[in-house]
């Protein structure tokens, strides 16, 4: 079944806002997307990284987001006063998919959110500083609901723990819940997700890729072979 | 960014500039929040030098690195020992000591800032040098004209008045040039200075010619205290050759914006009614300023070091 872009009212699927050449790199986090060494240019991306394996292809991936939608409705008694909030890049494709689903399934519109991290990471003496991706709350703002964040690996938590942060700023949730679409193990921080789209043991040195029709003109998972073996990813970029 | 220092605007390229202006884009979003305060820069000291008077430029520094939560030391001439004759270098080695991570330096002398970067290991921000540059007020008025105009790349530009004295001025013709808007200098022949021919942009000496065409004027202040000679006649000659007023307003095109970086003569180059009235930007430009000032501070330290 081939997943229909969606396409209603609501957050703008967000590439990174730059009119510069950059492409949407730009949350290249804790080792889950492109390996080491790698161009900035999407289609060179692309075309040079063709290895690894596919973990999940484009109907598993909508199946495994129809399943999340409805476990979602299902522990949050219908998403009544909740909130998605997506973390770019992929997390606000995914929130936006999964608002979509909800809303086919029971008619509840969620309200749609998208939180950038980038000044909330912990790393940036590390890595230096990024292109910003875009910030936005429902009209209604956050306050007393429940809040879900999407993002599509979980990995170190440091991406969750600089959200949280972030969330504070911002005003003061009843709850703050989490969706990842893929976790992949090796957390550094006491942070686990209420909903998991698959579980995917790994290695540190592998590279988890998730790429959506949205941004990268398809619907895969892919585990790569990575070449940083600290798996702090600091070869990216 | 690959620079290190923002010295002057020719330094940056086309990437960097957009790079900040889309930056300061998201740091304004921020603006209206409940808590006006980033992680970003914690830990990391700002040093705002100021060696000549400054309102606008001190403050917007000032609450830009606050807002990223860096530690700033306010520093100005006067109170500090340069009354009793320390030299740049000296506080330099002083400030480098103290393990600031960025510098903002305004100073009389051209060319100071770039000195002074050779001396300290951190950033050095120019916020203007003497008659030479003034980057950060160019890349908050290339902010502003894109908020309000939605582009720069093929806007025509008019920066008129005191060329000779303006660091704004030369700032704002390198990059608006770099962001490929059309700039014509509009001037008396004695505040334009020497060699002004090499700039990438062009030269009028009759505003009500070139303000028909224009979708941006940017007024530019009379700099009494910088004129050592008699410039022109009189103010009054001068306001009515190179003023703006409401008669001249009106010959404006409809969508043009009226931009002045402030502090204003009013009644020299622009009346009350004209920077009072909806098309000035001159109110925007300052709060626009907190947010490009966050941008250049985030992009040049939150890297490596």
């Amino acid at each position: 079944m081939a997943r229909p872009q969606v396409d209603q009212a609501g957050v703008r699927v967000d590439r990174q806002p730059s009119d510069g050449g950059k492409a949407d790199d730009g949350k290249v986090v804790e080792g889950k997307s492109v390996g080491a060494g790698h161009g900035k240019g999407a289609g060179g991306v692309d075309s040079k990284n063709v290895g690894g394996k596919v973990i999940i292809d484009g109907p598993n991936l909508a199946r495994i987001v129809d399943r999340m939608a409805h476990q979602i409705l299902e522990k949050t008694s219908g998403a009544r006063d909740t909130v998605l909030l997506g973390i770019p890049t992929r997390g606000v494709p995914l929130a936006r998919r999964l608002a979509d689903r909800i809303r086919a399934f029971e008619g509840v519109s969620v309200p749609l959110g998208a939180l950038d991290i980038t000044l909330y990471r912990d790393d940036l003496r590390l890595r230096g500083a990024r292109a910003l991706g875009r910030t936005e709350l429902p009209p209604a703002g956050i306050d007393g609901t429940r809040v879900i964040l999407v993002d599509d690996v979980l990995f170190s938590g440091r991406t969750i723990r600089a959200a949280l942060d972030a969330i504070a700023d911002l005003g003061r949730p009843r709850q703050v819940q989490l969706a990842v679409l893929i976790d992949r193990g090796h957390r550094e921080l006491p942070i686990r997700a209420d909903y998991v789209g698959k579980n995917l043991p790994t290695a540190l040195s592998e590279n988890v890729r998730v790429r959506l029709v949205e941004i990268d003109g398809m619907d895969e998972v892919r585990i790569e072979a990575g070449r940083s073996l600290d798996g702090s990813g600091k070869g990216d970029r | 960014m690959k620079i290190k220092h923002l010295l002057s605007a020719a330094d940056l390229s086309r990437e960097d500039a957009l790079a900040v202006l889309d930056t300061a884009t998201e740091m304004a979003a921020m603006a209206g929040r409940e808590v006006k305060k980033l992680p970003t820069l914690r830990g990391r000291t700002v040093v705002n030098l100021f060696y000549e008077d400054s309102t606008r430029t001190r403050i917007s520094f000032e609450a830009a690195a606050k807002r990223l939560s860096a530690d700033v030391i306010n520093f100005s001439a006067k109170g500090s020992s340069v009354s009793k004759g320390e030299s740049l270098k000296d506080t330099a080695l002083t400030l480098q000591a103290m393990g600031a991570d960025a510098v903002v330096v305004r100073h009389p002398a051209a060319g100071a800032p770039h000195r002074l970067a050779g001396w300290v290991d951190g950033s050095v921000l120019n916020a203007g040098d003497g008659m030479h540059e003034h980057p950060t007020q160019a890349l908050l008025d290339a902010y502003t004209i894109r908020s309000r105009h939605g582009r720069i790349e093929g806007l025509k530009v008019a920066i008129v008045g005191d060329v000779l004295h303006s660091r704004v001025a030369r700032s704002n013709v390198y990059l608006l040039h770099t962001l490929g808007a059309h700039v014509t200098l509009v001037a008396p022949p004695t505040l334009l200075p020497v060699g002004v021919e090499a700039w990438p942009a062009d030269v009028s000496y009759d505003l009500d010619a070139v303000l028909p065409g224009v979708d941006v004027v940017m007024m530019l202040r009379v700099q009494r205290e910088r004129m050592i000679d008699s410039f022109f006649p009189s103010e009054r000659e001068y306001s009515r050759r190179y003023g703006l007023d409401l008669d001249r307003l009106r010959g404006l095109p409809s969508h043009a914006i009226v931009m002045h970086p402030g502090p204003m003569n009013r009644g020299v180059e622009i009346s009350p009614e004209v920077a009072d009235s909806p098309r000035s930007t001159i109110v925007e430009q300052v709060a626009n300023g907190v947010s490009v000032r966050m941008a250049v501070l985030y992009l040049l330290l939150g890297g490596a070091r």
